[in-house]
């Protein structure tokens, strides 16, 4: 900075606050650490005092990473007899791990599966909320639609309710329509929910295009649908990419309907990592295995799309 | 949506430009794109609402499905405002949600104001503050019941490092005296860095020739601070205080993967006693009655929080 600003703060205080902030951050990514840590340790490790934190030494801090709860978490295992032991060399690496608690690989777990439909459910219901939601918001920008305003406030305040009071009708309604624990299910009401927030947040980027370009394209002889796609799309992109990591997170982490509505076919990682459950209680490093996986993608994203998501959080709150 | 409400959108084209247009009108665009959301608002969120109210009345139970409902007036709700156990839940929540907002604005503000003292690499730090609060609160919850173990939990280990106390001789998730500070200490690890991102917002949105006057006019650090700083990200911070406080009202899935509720019930907030009511005992319609008076009061104190804050932001 070449002039003189009263309003820069000295350098002193720089270094000061960055400390304190830098401290913070430390200390509030200790947990996060943690669990990954956990994820490569053997069951033993995982739960001895004191806590082992220093990868591969072999001092009383130390642990040997394995990857024994990660092999945990995606296969069920039996335990053997030696002499089947004897007679089945083991086949594999993954095999050569679980044969040190005399046991073998018998198929693949259903954290696979779970985490498949976290995948499903998440896209499908954040493809049909922006998808639904810009159509919307675009008819509630362009078009004079009475009580649009209000009829938006009312309908974002239904998620004032606790989750659990909209699931009762929504279960006893899924029951008779036969929707419980499909995909299809998960995904409608996930989008039913995020829907409000969608067209809320789509609408005040939308409002923020001029209307002048539309116009200009109605002139000459678009149609209003060709108007709306080939104009205004392409404009409102970056509030489409921002609406839509809201739309996925929310659907990516949500747990009480899934937990409600969900017991087999269409259930999401959320529900089940906690009843991952080992030999002899929980299987630790396997549950932390299954948290580091389902939390990693979340985290890449928020690092990479910091700038969207960042804006995006404070401009949904501040705006109203 | 009515046809009259049509009517009015095509009466506000303005004609020239509607002569114009090919293909589909207006109307007929405006009815197709709000349709289908329409249609899911209706059937995901009002429609529930009306038929709670409903089953409210009634003495319903979902698992028994040859009976038939009897029409019981007002009766849920009289028993649910003359149940004392459910003022101990009411208790809990009001606990869990006064002590999460105080830190987290004392914390959040702190840091946002640090944040803002445009240190180099303060994004990249930001960034990582941010990281809890985009977890999944369940996912959450369930690993800091691994932290929290009394023998093999890092948690009891860092305190007892610290204090000197044995990390065995306390419990954080089952006891009585601890264990809603347990969840207190979790949400505002996860929650503090949405509070500091509202004032951060709010810090950055005061521009710097009024600290310039200020400074002209000879105020000191600390009045600026006073005259200035706070009052101006106040009606930020008054609104990142109504999210948290609605958010946290309704809060679940961190509480019930990390206590169930317990120990005994000193951590069973509204919603999870709620769920306990409606899909454990089967209750349908004493705790659609329940769900009505919860919404009711969020409502009810959300609206007039909400006019608070507008004097404010008048001000």
């Amino acid at each position: 900075m070449s002039s003189f600003s009263v309003t820069e703060p000295s350098n002193r205080t720089k270094w000061f606050a960055g400390t304190l902030v830098i401290l913070y951050a430390v200390i509030t990514m200790i947990p996060l650490v943690w669990i990954a840590l956990t994820g490569f340790k053997s069951p033993s490790d995982a739960i001895a005092y004191p806590p082992k934190y220093v990868i591969g030494s072999d001092s009383e801090a130390g642990f040997k990473p394995t990857l024994e709860g990660y092999v945990n978490l995606f296969t069920t295992r039996t335990r053997q007899t030696q002499e089947f032991l004897d007679a089945n060399p083991p086949e594999n690496w993954a095999d050569e791990i679980v044969r040190q608690y005399d046991m073998v690989i018998v198929g693949p777990s259903k954290f696979g599966e779970r985490f498949l439909n976290s995948v499903i459910i998440g896209f499908g219901s954040t493809f049909l909320s922006v998808f639904l939601g810009t159509l919307a918001a675009y008819a509630f920008s362009r078009f004079k639609i009475p009580l649009a305003d209000d009829l938006l406030f009312f309908i974002l305040s239904t998620r004032m309710m606790p989750p659990i009071a909209v699931a009762i009708p929504i279960f006893l309604m899924y029951r008779q329509l036969g929707l419980s624990d499909t995909h299809l299910g998960m995904i409608l009401l996930y989008t039913g929910v995020n829907i409000s927030l969608a067209v809320w947040l789509l609408k005040s980027f939308i409002d923020g295009i001029p209307t002048e370009y539309e116009e200009a394209a109605l002139i000459d002889g678009y149609t209003r649908f060709q108007a709306f796609y080939k104009v205004v799309l392409p404009q409102a992109a970056t509030g489409i990419a921002s609406t839509a990591i809201f739309c996925l997170i929310f659907a990516w982490n949500e747990y009480a309907f899934a937990v409600l509505l969900t017991t087999a076919n269409a259930q999401t990682a959320p529900p089940f990592i906690p009843t991952i459950i080992g030999v002899g209680g929980l299987d630790w490093p396997a549950i932390a295995a299954g948290v580091t996986i389902f939390l990693l993608p979340v985290m890449i994203f928020t690092i990479l799309l910091r700038k969207h998501l960042l804006r995006g959080i404070t401009f949904g709150a501040v705006r109203k | 949506m009515s046809d009259r409400a049509l009517d009015r959108v095509a009466a506000a084209t303005p004609q020239p430009v509607a002569r114009k247009i090919k293909g589909l009108s207006d109307r007929a665009i405006a009815w197709i794109f709000v349709a289908p959301t329409i249609f899911l608002l209706l059937a995901i969120n009002i429609f529930p609402l009306i038929w709670t109210i409903r089953l409210s009345f009634t003495n319903y139970r979902a698992n028994r499905l040859n009976r038939e409902p009897e029409f019981v007036g007002l009766r849920n709700y009289e028993r649910i405002l003359t149940d004392s156990d459910i003022w101990l839940n009411m208790q809990a929540t009001a606990h869990f949600l006064f002590w999460t907002i105080f830190f987290q604005v004392l914390i959040g503000f702190t840091l946002a104001w640090l944040i803002n003292k445009k240190f180099k690499g303060n994004d990249l730090w930001t960034t990582i503050i941010v990281l809890p609060m985009m977890l999944s609160p369940a996912v959450v919850g369930n690993f800091w019941k691994f932290l929290y173990q009394p023998q093999i939990g890092l948690f009891n280990y860092i305190v007892g490092f610290l204090t000197g106390k044995d990390p065995s001789s306390f419990e954080m998730l089952g006891q009585v005296d601890l264990a809603p500070w347990a969840i207190v200490i979790v949400d505002t690890w996860m929650w503090t860095p949405f509070v500091m991102l509202i004032c951060l917002a709010g810090l950055r949105s005061i521009p710097d020739y009024i600290y310039e006057a200020a400074e002209i006019d000879r105020a000191s650090k600390l009045r600026q601070f006073f005259t200035i700083t706070v009052p101006m990200v106040l009606p930020f911070l008054m609104l990142a205080v109504l999210f948290r406080g609605i958010e946290n009202f309704k809060m679940f899935d961190l509480v019930v993967q990390l206590t169930g509720g317990g120990p005994g019930s000193v951590t069973e907030l509204t919603s999870i006693n709620l769920k306990r009511e409606a899909f454990e005992k089967w209750r349908t319609g004493y705790a659609s009655a329940y769900a009505i008076i919860l919404f009711v009061t969020v409502f009810g104190l959300a609206s007039i929080y909400v006019k608070a804050l507008n004097k404010v932001k008048e001000r």
